[in-house]
């Protein structure tokens, strides 16, 4: 059975598209049939964080209308023959969503591949509900600052109310806590919450704490998303996420701040 | 699951013979209102008064379907001015659909200026008769959620219900209980909004607001396991909290009045 997973925030600019690229990279790498679609039509910028912008003819929303068909718009990743992009449109709004049209396109692509992943637009209206909407699972994407935390806890609101699964009064949308852009030293030093405060805040489970780090920005410059570099820890704690979504128990790491870390470790605080 | 139907199909003759779902149904049904109860005629009056509720009520009443009770102005000499009483209460966000208990000259100009005569039960009455009767409904917060457009409400054949809710309450949502209690078994979140005509329990933190006995019962109480609210309120005496004192702050607490004066105090 394929699975519709949205990645969403209420807030902008947490991680929300370079999430939604990793995760979809990495759930084609351990060989699931993987396509990623841009929601955030308007301000389409998955397609540049996946390296095909070049490649777009058609989007979305031409989809949507009938003016192509998926196979035409959907665009083959560079690197892995089992992962597709859906790109958003430049110069719609996020009103050219409407709701038949994106279940039909979703019930489509379930046909074809295991897994749907869906990045949101930022905020709580018509792009963001669309994007949730048929949603099976979701990765809340949060950062270690009260605001955004808020803005989840509006989404999972969302999410338990409004979505097709809530309407419907089917089994729930399984909710995943994503904290990225996490500094363990200025968590340490107080500047931005724990984790343990924003998982009693939230009150859903853990599955990935995505570390700050430069390498970030510059993978997403290239087009490369970050999962593919071995070298990143942020590369590699979106590893970890997938294998946690995958159903995998495996501890969270790199949250130790870096100086003390060492002498901690060892001795177990 | 929704479908879309070409025109090309629709049928261009229908009989109600027809096999087809019919494009409208009406249906009997029940629903609470609450009841705007004026006493003079002066819109002025009526304003002034209004706003001071409403303030009190915080955005409750945004966009609430409402019923005028016209009982006490009855017999009064003036007239009220109907169509510019509608105009007043759009004004504050309020959506006026009928009235009740006036004079026939009354009913006649409330006809005319486009309401809904009503003859019911008054909220009073309902809460007497149902004062014996004890039913308790489990609701989650997404049926519960008061959606401001939305003209449903529980039905009026009220018995004393008790609601209880086991899903945390997050920010933006709001959960009424009418004509009862609202237990909480997990946290009301910042921004969130927990609301009832009788008492309110929460044994989880409470991180955002509660108002109890919000049709006036000053009897009615809030007790919360951990509070950390942004607002309490009982029968319309509210208090912020941008920071919360030392002594009640994530303790159990409970919430009552006693006259005018709100109390918090610890329940150890
Ligand atoms: N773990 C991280 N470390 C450092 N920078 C990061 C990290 N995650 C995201 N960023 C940077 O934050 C910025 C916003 O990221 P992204 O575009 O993924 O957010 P978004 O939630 O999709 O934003 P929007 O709401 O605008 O769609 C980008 O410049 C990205 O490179
Ligand atoms: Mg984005």
């Amino acid at each position: 059975m394929a699975k519709v997973i949205v990645v969403t925030s209420g807030k902008g600019g947490v991680g929300k598209t370079t999430t939604s690229a990793s995760v979809a990279t990495g759930l084609a790498k351990r060989g699931y049939k993987t396509v990623v679609i841009d929601f955030d039509v308007g301000l389409r910028n998955l397609d540049l964080v996946m390296g095909c912008e070049r490649r777009v003819v058609y989007d979305f929303v031409n989809v949507i209308h009938g003016e192509a068909s998926l196979k035409q718009a959907l665009i083959r990743d560079k690197r892995l023959a089992n992962l597709d992009i859906l790109p958003a449109s430049q110069t719609r709004d996020k009103e050219a969503l409407v709701k038949e049209g994106v279940e039909r396109v979703l019930n489509e692509l379930r046909k074809t591949h295991d897994y749907i992943v869906c990045d949101s637009p930022a905020g709580i209206e018509t792009g963001a509900v669309m994007a949730l909407y048929f949603a099976d699972e979701a990765i809340v994407v949060t950062n270690p600052e009260v605001s955004s935390v808020r803005d989840s806890d509006r989404i999972l609101g969302i999410l338990s109310a409004k979505s097709k699964r809530a309407l419907d009064g089917d089994e729930p949308i399984k909710e995943h806590l994503l904290i990225t852009r996490y500094d363990p030293n200025r968590v340490s030093a107080g500047e931005m919450l724990s984790i343990d405060d924003i998982i009693e805040l939230l009150g859903i489970p853990l599955a990935g704490v995505i570390p700050e780090s430069t390498s970030v920005l510059q993978a997403s410059n290239s087009g490369v998303p970050i999962i593919h570099d071995e070298n990143s820890i942020s590369g590699l704690a979106y590893q970890d996420l997938v294998e946690r979504l995958l159903g995998e128990e495996i501890p969270i790491r790199f949250i130790t701040p870096v100086k003390k870390g060492l002498f901690k470790r060892l001795f177990g605080t | 699951m929704n479908t879309v139907q070409s025109n090309s199909s629709a049928p261009s003759k229908l009989s109600p013979k027809e096999d087809r779902a019919p494009a409208a149904v009406l249906k009997g049904s029940v629903f609470t209102l609450p009841i705007l109860k004026i006493s003079r005629c002066e819109l002025q009056e009526i304003e002034f008064d209004l706003t001071q509720s409403l303030a009190a009520a915080l955005d409750f009443f945004n966009n609430a379907p409402l019923v005028i009770d016209l009982a006490l102005t009855r017999d009064l000499e003036e007239q009220l001015d109907f169509p510019a009483l509608k105009t007043l209460l759009a004004k504050h966000n309020l959506v006026p659909v009928g009235v009740q208990n006036g004079s026939a000259a009354q009913t006649a100009a409330a006809r005319m200026a486009g309401f809904a005569v009503l003859t019911g039960q008054t909220i009073d009455k309902i809460i007497e008769n149902s004062a014996h009767k004890s039913h308790v409904k489990e609701t989650t917060p997404a049926a519960s959620r008061q959606e401001s457009s939305s003209v449903s409400a529980p039905p009026a054949t009220v018995e004393s219900t008790t609601q209880v809710i086991h899903q945390p309450i997050r920010s933006g949502q709001r959960v009424y209980a009418r004509g009862g209690d609202l237990i909480l078994l997990a946290a009301v979140n910042a921004g969130a909004e927990v609301i009832a005509d009788g008492n309110i329990h929460i044994y989880a933190p409470l991180r955002g607001r509660a108002l109890a006995g919000v049709t006036g019962d000053t009897e009615a109480r809030i007790f919360c396991h951990c509070m950390d609210a942004e607002l309490v309120a009982i029968a319309g005496s509210y208090r912020f909290f941008d920071n919360i004192p030392e002594e009640i702050r994530q303790k159990s607490v409970q919430i009552y009045l006693t006259g005018e004066q709100l109390n918090i105090k610890p329940l150890d």
